[in-house]
């Protein structure tokens, strides 16, 4: 079943188009990883997906479980099943992670119709997912990632991830910044959540994530579009032989 | 403008002098220089630096021209009660021993003002000086028989001590309350100030308390200023500070029309400590004015204050905090900071710190800052399904929290957490 349609999606932020034309299928089930150079666009389609409003889609459409994504806030992609975990996590200094997480949960329980989850079950969901991702018992208790080292901002987004248990998870850059160590927690907790309900696409800048979180499709964006698709050898080939030859393919298509 | 200055002060003095009992335990002297105060400088109005924002001439002439000063002795005080405090209560400004709570006499002795010796009258209209301000003069002048609330030396009350000025009235009504805390040497207490209106029409209470913090004593004091949209208030609250006394104050403020808080603490015993701090949220077209004076007098001093203000709508706030740092005032450590967040175009909030250093050994800093929302950190919380007014209100929340958890006590700390944020309605 096709979770997310993305057709000839093009977006531009401050009147600079970034994405020209994105074309994606992902089924249920799969893992597809989006791979690129700086600036080919990479977190602009995340942030697309995810609904932030600086980002003005001028062009095309996206499908997420029959539904019109871009019509929906951000809010409300969330409740449907859409995941961000974010690049760059953000401190929120005075909110504590339980509070943020409690609400977030029993919002999306109103818009499905549920009642809120009851106390003892959600300490209970608390426990069990802090677990799947190593978190430290006393990191769930603080504010929202203040004063939280780049490691343990990424291991809290894929804690609060796997908190939600969202249909398409999209991971953006979560390997930047992280020591191996931290990786293989990482891919550790994405490799538990991972069934056949639900999909991640994993945006990353180098194959070294690949190696734990294996894909089904590797697809390499390139000046804001997706130049080349193809199976999980195609990252071994671009760790390889870098984007040069990419650059060069496409300086060509350009000079004719 | 002049003129019209004197007229309206003119028409409060007769209108109070009209509805006042005579004030037989403010000495003569002080009465005479307070009225004097009064007829030559008038009520502020804006053109009065520290009024600048708060024009209560115009505000007394608008509201309070034709007021009924119609008071109703009796008040039904079993919804106010509390197992909380040992509450004392002011009853259109008299100290009504009835409706108060059984006092534990060998920890607190409480009297109305009419009822004290000369060592303690000595206090009353000493710590706060009619020529400060023009509200204590007008105080001074019109003070109901209020309560000298003494802490015995060495003392712990069980409770914290509730001060509730209770005010029942018809029509449109002004009063002057006023009350001393005074800590005898080594005392700790908790304070909590608390006005209820349970009248017709508009009030304007003129709330003053004294408060004396003998050698190596600790105060610890909550001003709830929360809810009552007709009523206009001015708290001047004079502390003045013994060596090794410990103040801290939290002042909350919401709702009201008006509230000006003229907050002054005299540092005026070495290794004396004071912090203040305070959160106001303004909506509609209220005004809200913080005004606090830390004077530092003595050496090896700390003051320390953190005011946080939310705006809304066409609200009106203002911090201006002053800092005194006398010659003789070496080592002193002051710190400042006041943090506001706009959540409407039309909202304003003005914030000025006011450092006067005369002595050339402290360490002194202020800061100051206004902003909006910070969208990041909405996006992130909506990111995850939460809604946007819930991201709002989880945010402002989350600044609040920095000011509400500077209260001690965790009974109290809930409570005003839960008030305060009750009332704050986020669109």
């Amino acid at each position: 079943m096709t979770m997310i349609t993305i057709k000839n999606l093009h977006a531009s932020v401050d009147g600079k188009q970034i994405l020209k034309g994105i074309n994606l299928d992902v089924k249920a089930g799969e893992i597809h990883a989006i791979m690129g150079p700086n600036g080919s666009g990479k977190s602009t389609l995340s942030s697309v997906l995810a609904g932030k409003n600086e980002y003005e889609v001028t062009e095309g459409e996206v499908l997420f479980n029959g539904k019109n994504l871009l019509d929906m806030e951000a809010e409300d992609r969330a409740r449907e099943g859409l995941f961000l975990a974010f690049q760059y996590p953000v401190e929120i200094p005075g909110v504590s992670n339980i509070n943020f997480l409690k609400t977030a949960i029993n919002e999306i329980r109103a818009y499905k119709g549920l009642e809120a989850m009851p106390a003892k079950d959600f300490l209970a969901l608390l426990k069990e997912k802090q677990k799947l991702v190593e978190l430290d018992a006393h990191l769930a208790n603080r504010s929202v990632n203040e004063g939280f080292s780049g490691g343990e901002k990424k291991r809290n987004e894929i804690f609060q991830m796997a908190m939600l248990e969202p249909k398409l998870a999209i991971l953006d850059e979560t390997d930047s910044g992280l020591d191996i160590d931290a990786l293989k927690i990482v891919a550790r907790g994405v490799n538990a959540l991972r069934n056949k309900e639900n999909a991640f696409l994993v945006i990353t800048h180098y194959q070294r994530l690949l190696d734990y979180i294996v894909p089904d499709f590797v697809h390499i964006l390139y000046n804001g579009r997706i130049v080349k698709s193809g199976g999980k050898e195609l990252a071994l080939e671009l760790e390889a032989k870098g984007y040069d030859e990419i650059k060069k393919q496409f300086e060509k298509e350009q000079a004719l | 403008m002049i003129a019209e200055k004197t007229a309206t002060t003119q028409i409060l003095l007769d209108s109070l002098s009209r509805s006042s009992a005579k004030v037989p335990f403010i000495n003569n002297e002080i009465l005479a220089r307070a009225l004097a105060y009064l007829e030559n400088k008038g009520i502020p109005g804006k053109s009065h630096e520290e009024y600048k924002y708060c024009n209560m001439e115009a505000i007394l002439r608008r509201e309070f021209s034709n007021c009924k000063q119609k008071s109703i002795q009796q008040a039904e005080t079993s919804a106010f009660r509390s197992p909380l405090y040992l509450t004392i209560v002011l009853l259109n400004g008299r100290y009504a021993p009835d409706l108060s709570d059984a006092i534990p006499s060998d920890v607190v002795d409480v009297k109305a003002f009419s009822a004290l010796g000369p060592n303690e009258l000595a206090h009353l209209a000493y710590i706060a000086r009619v020529e400060q301000d023009a509200f204590i003069a007008l105080n001074t002048a019109f003070t109901g028989d209020g309560a000298y609330i003494k802490v015995k030396s060495k003392k712990t009350p069980a409770k914290p001590i509730r001060v509730l000025n209770l005010l029942g009235h018809e029509g449109d009504y002004i009063l002057n309350s006023r009350y001393v805390l005074h800590l005898e040497e080594g005392a700790l207490a908790e304070l909590v100030e608390e006005q209820r209106f349970t009248g017709t029409g508009k009030v304007f209470s003129n709330l003053l308390s004294e408060r004396l913090l003998e050698r190596n004593t600790k105060l610890r004091a909550v001003h709830l200023q929360i809810g009552f949209p007709d009523s206009y208030t001015v708290n001047s609250t004079q502390a003045l500070l013994a060596p090794q006394s410990e103040y801290t104050c939290c002042t909350f403020s919401s709702g009201a029309q008006l509230i000006r808080n003229n907050h002054n603490v005299v540092l005026g015993g070495k290794e004396s400590a004071a912090h203040l701090y305070g959160l106001f949220y303004g909506k509609n077209n209220q005004l809200i004015d913080n005004h606090t004076l830390m004077d530092h007098q003595v050496p090896d001093c700390q003051s320390n204050e953190l005011y946080k203000g939310i705006g809304d709508d066409k609200s009106t706030a203002v911090f201006n905090g002053k800092i005194y740092v006398r010659k003789d005032a070496q080592k002193t450590n002051a710190y400042q900071s006041s943090k506001n967040i706009l959540l409407s175009d039309e909202a304003g909030i003005n914030a000025k710190p006011q450092l006067e250093i005369y002595a050339n050994d402290v360490k002194c800093s202020h800061g100051t800052s206004t902003g909006r929302i910070d969208e990041t950190a909405l996006f992130y919380l909506r990111s995850r399904g939460i809604s946007e007014q819930s991201a709002r209100k989880l945010l402002l929340q989350a600044f609040a929290q920095e000011v509400i958890d500077s209260i001690e006590s965790e009974a109290i700390r809930n409570l005003v957490g839960e008030q305060f944020m009750e009332h704050l309605h986020v669109v």
